[in-house]
C-alpha cells in the first residue's frame, strides 16, 4: 500500500503551524509530542500505522473552522477522526497531515419527540443516541457492531450499516440533516428536521464520502419506536447451498427479516467454544433469522420461516421462546470476531457484497482460494443483504503472511465484483480497498467522482490517499476535450 | 428546434458531445409528465430519454430491478405486481397538474428515470424512504458527453461516492440518466385505514405523531380539511376534516394493529373532547383494502386538490410538529384547499395565483424546511424562484457540484435555480 509521499513544503511548516494553533487553542488541544502522536497512529485497520504531523482537538465549530482555514491557507493536508473504529483505514493519519480529533463534539443537542428526531454533535457515540431516547421507547436504527465506541459523525462519513439494515436501512436512510465545515472553514448546514433536504442531495453525497468532502460537526437523525417484540430462529443446514436456498425462499415469500445472518462451520465451532451459545456443531451452515414487529405478525412470520427451512431440508430448527433465548442465539454471532481472534494470532476482516444467489458459488470459490493462498478463511455473513465478512487468518510474525493475506483478500473482493457485487458493503474503501476501485469503476466513473471531490476540495487536501487509487489535479479533471459541431444523427426521430 | 430521442448509449453520448462542443442547451425529458413542474427550461432542443424504455433485469429474489430511464412507471409497477412486489416509495402521478387530464383507467404517467430525477415519493415516504433511498445504481452521461456509472446492483454498498443519491432529485441538471437500478420490496398483503373525524390541525398532527411513535407500524398518515375530504369518494359524507392512518401487512397483523391503534387513540387522543372530535370506530369499520388503496393513491396524486388556472400549488417540506403553526399563518390568509401528508411533514397548499413567495417562505424561517412552487403557469414559474432559495455558501457549493458534472451548463439550464 503506497501512501502519497509527504510533502517537504508541509513538513517544513510544522513549527510555525504549531505556534499559530497554540495562539488560540489551549495547551491540551494541540498534541505534538512523539508519545501523544503515537496514540493516534492508526484506526481499527491496524495493519497500517503512521503518526500524524500534529493532532488538534477543537472544542467547537468556531475553533474547527479556524483550524481548517489555517490549514487551507497553508496548503496543509487534513484528516478527520471520530473514534477511530474504521476497518478500512479511513482515519489513517498521514505524516504531513493535521489529524483532527472530533472527540470533544460530544453533546446531544436536542431530542425532539414531536418530530421524532435527535440532534447531536458528531463525536457522540452511536449507542448514546439510542440510549438517550430509550426511556421513551425509541432508538436509532443503524447498529454497527462497534456501536459502543463509534461516533455518529464517523457513521455518516462511512455510511455505516449493521445487522438490521435489511429492514431499517443504513445511516444514509436515517438522516435528516447535518452541519459540516468545508476545508476553507465555511460552515454549511444541510436539511433540518424535515424530510428530503432541498436542492441537490448533498446530505446523501456526504454520507459515505469517507472524510473527503468536509468535516461533519452535527447530525440530525430520525428515531424510531422500538418494535413491540422480536423473535429469532436458529436454523442449521448440511450445506451452504441449502442455507442459501432458504435465504432466497424467505425473501421470495415476501418476508423482510430484521436480521438474517449466516455463519459457517468454523465460526459455529469457534463461537461455541468461546461463549457456549448452544449452537449445533454438526451443521455446515447456521442461519439466525430475526423478525420484529407486532407480536401477532412476528409469531406468524416466524412459523412461515420455520416451515420454509424444514421444506428445504434444515437439519436443526429452533425458534426463540423468550428474550433470553433470542439473546443467546445472537451471543455467538456477536462474539464471532473475538472467537476467531483466539484461534489465530491475526486476521483480516473483509467486507464485500454479492447478489444473494451467488452465495454458494462464492463460498466454494473462497475455499479454493484458501487452499491456493495456504491461509484459513471463515465467514460470517449478513445473508439478507448479501454482505460478506470473510475473516482471513494469518500470523503477522511470519514474514510474508500479511502480504499473502492481503492478496487473498483482494482475490475475494475481485470475486465479489465479478459475480455482480461490490467491493465494500459497509466498511468503506479507505486505504484498504483503494487500489481495487478500478475493478468496479472505469476511468470515466472515477473521474466523475473525483470532479465532485473538486467541488468541495479543489486542492485535494482533505483525507488524501483514501478511496481513489490515483490523485488527479482538479485542473486536469476539468479540462474539456470536445469535438463536433454538426447536428448529429440526421436519422434520429425529431419532432 | 430538434428533438432527439436516442435509443442507444452511443447515440446519447454523441448528442451530448455535440451539444458540449457547441454549448447548445438541451431540455432533458422523459415521459414529459413533469413539464408543468419546476422552472421552464429555455432550450432550443429537447433530449428525450423516452427511448431507453426496456426493463433490463428483474430479479425478484434479489429485490432489485434495472431498467432504462425512459421505462414507463406503469410497466415497471405492473411487472413487480406480478411477483407481489412494489416500489415501496409509492411514486405519485402529478401529471394531472400539468393539465393532462387522464381518463380514470388510463395507465399512470411518468417514467422510472423521471421519478428518480425528481425524487418523487408518496405517502409511505416516512416509513419506507424516498425515491432516493431506493435508487441504488445508475448509468448516465454527464454534460461533457462522458458516460459513467455509479452505485451498483446490490442494496448494501458503500463503494465510492453515492452519486445515485446526488442525481436523484437533480431534475436532469447534472447528467442524462439512461439506466436506473432500484431496490424493490414485497407488497403488503393487505392495507386498511383508520379514520379520525373533525380534528383541528393541532389535534390531527398530535394524533399522527402519537400513531407514528407507536409500535403499530403506521405507513400512511394524512389530514384533509373538510372541503378536500369531501372530494374523496371514500370520505364523502364525513362532513368535516378527516385524519387518515394506514396500516399494512399480513391480514392478521393489520387487524391486531388497527385495534391497538384505535385503543391507543381512544385513550389518549389529545383532541378528544373537542366539539365533533374523536374517532370513527364503533359505528363504522375502518376502510377496507380496496377503499384504502384508492384513497391513498388519491392523496399521493393530489386528486382532491382543485387545480385551476387561477390557482397555484405550493409544496412545503417541514418538521411535522410545525405544520399547525404554518397552517395557522397561511391557510386563513390564502386558502381552504390544502392537504397534509407524510405524517405532517409535507403540506400541499392550493393558493390563489400570484401569492407572494416571500409570504409562503417566511413562515418556514423559524421552523426550517423548504417551499417549492409545485404548479403554476409557465410565465409565473419563469419569473419567481420555484425552488427554495439557498443560503449563499450552500448555493455556491451547489453551483460547483453542477459544474463538476456539466461545466458548460447544457443540461436543463435553470430548471432548478436560474443561476445555473
Amino acid at each position: 500500500m503506497q501512501m502519497p509521499a509527504p510533502e517537504p513544503a508541509i513538513l517544513a511548516q510544522r513549527e510555525v503551524l504549531l505556534a499559530e494553533l497554540r495562539g488560540f487553542l489551549a495547551g491540551d488541544q494541540v498534541i505534538a509530542d512523539g508519545a501523544g502522536l503515537r496514540a493516534y497512529d492508526s484506526d481499527a485497520f491496524t495493519a497500517y500505522r503512521q503518526p500524524p504531523l500534529v493532532v488538534v482537538l477543537p472544542n467547537d465549530v468556531e475553533q474547527l473552522s479556524q483550524v481548517l482555514a489555517i490549514c487551507h491557507r497553508r496548503h496543509i493536508k487534513v484528516v478527520a477522526r471520530g473514534a477511530g473504529t474504521s476497518l478500512s483505514g479511513g482515519a489513517l493519519p498521514l505524516a504531513d497531515a493535521v489529524l483532527i480529533g472530533m472527540g470533544r463534539f460530544n453533546r446531544i443537542l436536542d431530542i425532539d419527540y414531536a418530530n421524532r428526531c435527535i440532534t447531536a454533535q458528531s463525536g457522540v457515540t452511536n449507542l448514546a443516541l439510542s440510549e438517550a431516547v430509550a426511556g421513551r421507547g425509541f432508538y436509532y436504527a443503524p447498529d454497527p457492531s462497534s456501536q459502543i465506541a463509534c461516533t455518529i459523525g464517523g457513521n455518516v462519513a462511512e455510511n455505516s450499516g449493521g445487522v438490521h439494515c435489511l429492514k431499517y436501512g443504513m445511516t444514509t436512510n436515517n438522516l435528516l440533516g447535518l452541519e459540516m465545515v468545508l476545508l476553507d472553514g465555511t460552515v454549511v448546514r444541510l436539511g433540518g428536521k424535515h424530510m428530503d433536504a432541498d436542492g441537490y442531495d448533498l446530505l446523501g453525497l456526504l454520507t459515505g464520502s469517507e472524510g473527503l468532502l468536509g468535516v461533519i460537526t452535527e447530525v440530525t437523525a430520525r428515531i424510531l419506536p422500538r418494535p413491540e417484540t422480536a423473535r429469532a430462529a436458529l436454523l442449521g443446514f448440511a450445506s451452504n447451498e441449502d442455507a442459501g436456498r432458504v435465504v432466497a425462499a424467505i425473501i421470495a415469500a415476501g418476508i423482510v427479516p430484521a436480521g438474517l445472518e449466516m455463519m459457517d462451520r468454523f465460526i459455529v465451532a469457534a463461537t461455541e467454544e468461546f461463549c457456549r451459545p448452544g449452537y449445533p456443531l454438526y451443521v455446515e451452515a447456521l442461519l439466525i433469522v430475526e423478525l420484529d414487529g407486532p407480536a401477532a405478525e412476528v409469531d406468524d412470520l416466524l412459523a412461515r420461516v420455520v416451515a420454509i427451512a424444514r421444506a428445504e431440508g434444515a437439519v436443526s430448527v429452533r425458534a426463540s421462546e423468550n428474550e433470553m433465548e433470542r439473546l443467546a442465539f445472537w451471543s455467538g454471532r456477536k462474539s464471532a470476531f473475538p472467537a476467531v481472534g483466539r484461534l489465530s494470532p491475526d486476521y483480516l476482516c473483509m467486507d464485500g457484497t454479492i447478489p444473494r444467489k451467488q452465495l454458494a458459488h462464492v463460498l466454494r470459490r473462497m475455499a479454493e482460494l484458501s487452499r491456493e493462498f495456504g491461509l484459513r478463511v471463515t465467514n460470517v455473513f449478513h445473508a439478507g443483504d448479501g454482505n460478506l465478512h470473510p475473516l482471513i487468518m494469518y500470523d503477522a510474525n511470519v514474514p510474508g503472511e500479511l502480504e499473502r493475506a492481503e492478496g487473498f483478500g483482494s482475490a475475494i473482493l475481485r470475486l465479489c465484483v465479478e459475480v455482480g457485487g461490490v467491493l465494500t458493503g459497509e466498511h468503506g474503501v479507505g486505504v484498504e480497498k483503494r487500489d481495487l476501485m478500478g475493478t468496479m469503476f472505469d476511468a470515466d466513473d472515477l473521474a466523475q467522482q473525483q470532479r465532485v471531490k473538486c467541488a468541495f476540495d479543489p486542492e485535494g487536501r482533505l483525507n488524501p490517499g483514501k478511496v481513489f487509487p490515483q490523485l488527479h489535479r482538479c485542473a486536469e479533471l476539468g479540462r474539456l476535450h470536445v469535438h463536433g459541431g454538426r447536428l448529429p444523427f440526421p436519422e434520429l426521430p425529431r419532432f | 428546434m430538434a428533438r432527439f430521442e436516442p435509443r442507444r448509449l452511443e447515440d446519447l453520448v454523441e448528442i451530448l458531445r455535440w451539444a458540449a462542443a457547441g454549448r447548445v442547451p438541451l431540455a432533458v425529458t422523459g415521459g414529459d409528465s413533469k413539464a408543468g413542474i419546476g422552472v421552464p427550461v429555455a432550450a432550443e432542443h429537447e433530449l428525450s430519454l423516452a427511448g431507453f424504455d426496456r426493463i433490463h433485469n428483474y430479479e425478484p429474489e434479489e429485490l432489485v430491478l434495472t431498467a432504462g430511464a425512459g421505462t414507463p412507471l406503469a410497466a415497471v409497477e405492473a411487472l413487480l405486481a406480478e411477483r407481489g412486489q412494489m416500489l415501496a416509495f409509492e411514486p405519485p402521478d402529478h401529471s394531472r397538474l400539468g393539465g393532462v387530464l387522464a381518463a380514470p383507467d388510463a395507465p399512470r404517467a411518468g417514467t422510472l428515470g423521471g421519478v428518480v430525477a425528481a425524487n418523487l415519493s408518496g405517502p409511505r415516504r416516512f416509513a419506507a424512504g424516498a425515491a432516493r433511498d431506493h435508487c441504488i445504481g445508475l448509468r448516465a452521461v454527464n454534460g461533457r458527453g462522458e458516460p459513467f456509472k455509479a452505485g451498483g446492483r446490490v442494496v448494501k454498498n458503500v463503494t465510492g461516492f453515492d452519486l445515485p443519491k446526488l442525481l436523484a432529485g437533480s431534475w436532469g441538471t447534472l447528467a442524462a440518466l439512461w439506466e436506473v437500478t432500484v431496490k424493490v420490496l414485497p407488497a403488503p398483503e393487505c392495507a386498511r385505514s383508520l379514520l379520525l373525524f373533525g380534528l383541528t390541525p393541532e389535534a390531527a398532527v398530535a394524533a399522527m405523531n402519537q400513531a407514528l411513535a407507536s409500535v403499530h407500524m403506521v405507513s400512511g398518515a394524512a389530514h384533509l380539511p373538510a372541503g378536500v375530504a369531501a372530494r374523496c369518494p371514500a370520505l364523502a359524507g364525513s362532513g368535516g376534516a378527516v385524519t387518515v392512518l394506514r396500516v399494512e401487512g399480513p391480514e392478521s397483523s393489520v387487524r391486531h394493529r388497527l385495534a391497538g391503534l384505535q385503543a391507543l387513540l381512544d385513550a389518549g387522543l389529545p383532541g378528544a373532547g373537542l366539539p365533533g372530535g374523536g374517532l370513527l370506530g364503533g359505528e363504522s369499520a375502518p376502510l377496507d383494502d380496496r377503499e384504502s388503496r384508492a384513497l391513498w393513491t388519491a392523496i399521493g396524486d393530489l386528486t382532491p386538490l382543485p387545480v385551476a388556472p387561477d390557482h397555484e400549488l405550493w409544496r412545503l417540506a417541514l418538521p411535522p410538529a410545525s405544520a399547525p403553526a404554518v397552517l395557522a399563518a397561511l391557510a386563513p390568509q390564502f386558502t381552504s384547499d390544502w392537504l397534509l401528508d407524510q405524517g405532517g411533514g409535507l403540506l400541499w397548499l392550493c393558493c390563489p395565483a400570484g401569492t407572494p413567495a416571500e409570504s409562503v417562505r417566511a413562515v418556514l424561517a423559524t421552523c426550517g424546511g423548504h417551499a417549492t412552487l409545485w404548479h403554476a403557469s409557465a410565465e409565473r414559474r419563469a419569473e419567481i424562484s420555484v425552488f427554495h432559495p439557498q443560503p449563499p455558501a450552500l448555493a455556491a457549493l451547489s453551483r460547483r457540484v453542477k459544474q463538476s458534472f456539466d461545466p458548460l451548463g447544457i443540461l436543463n439550464p435553470g430548471r432548478m435555480y436560474r443561476e445555473f
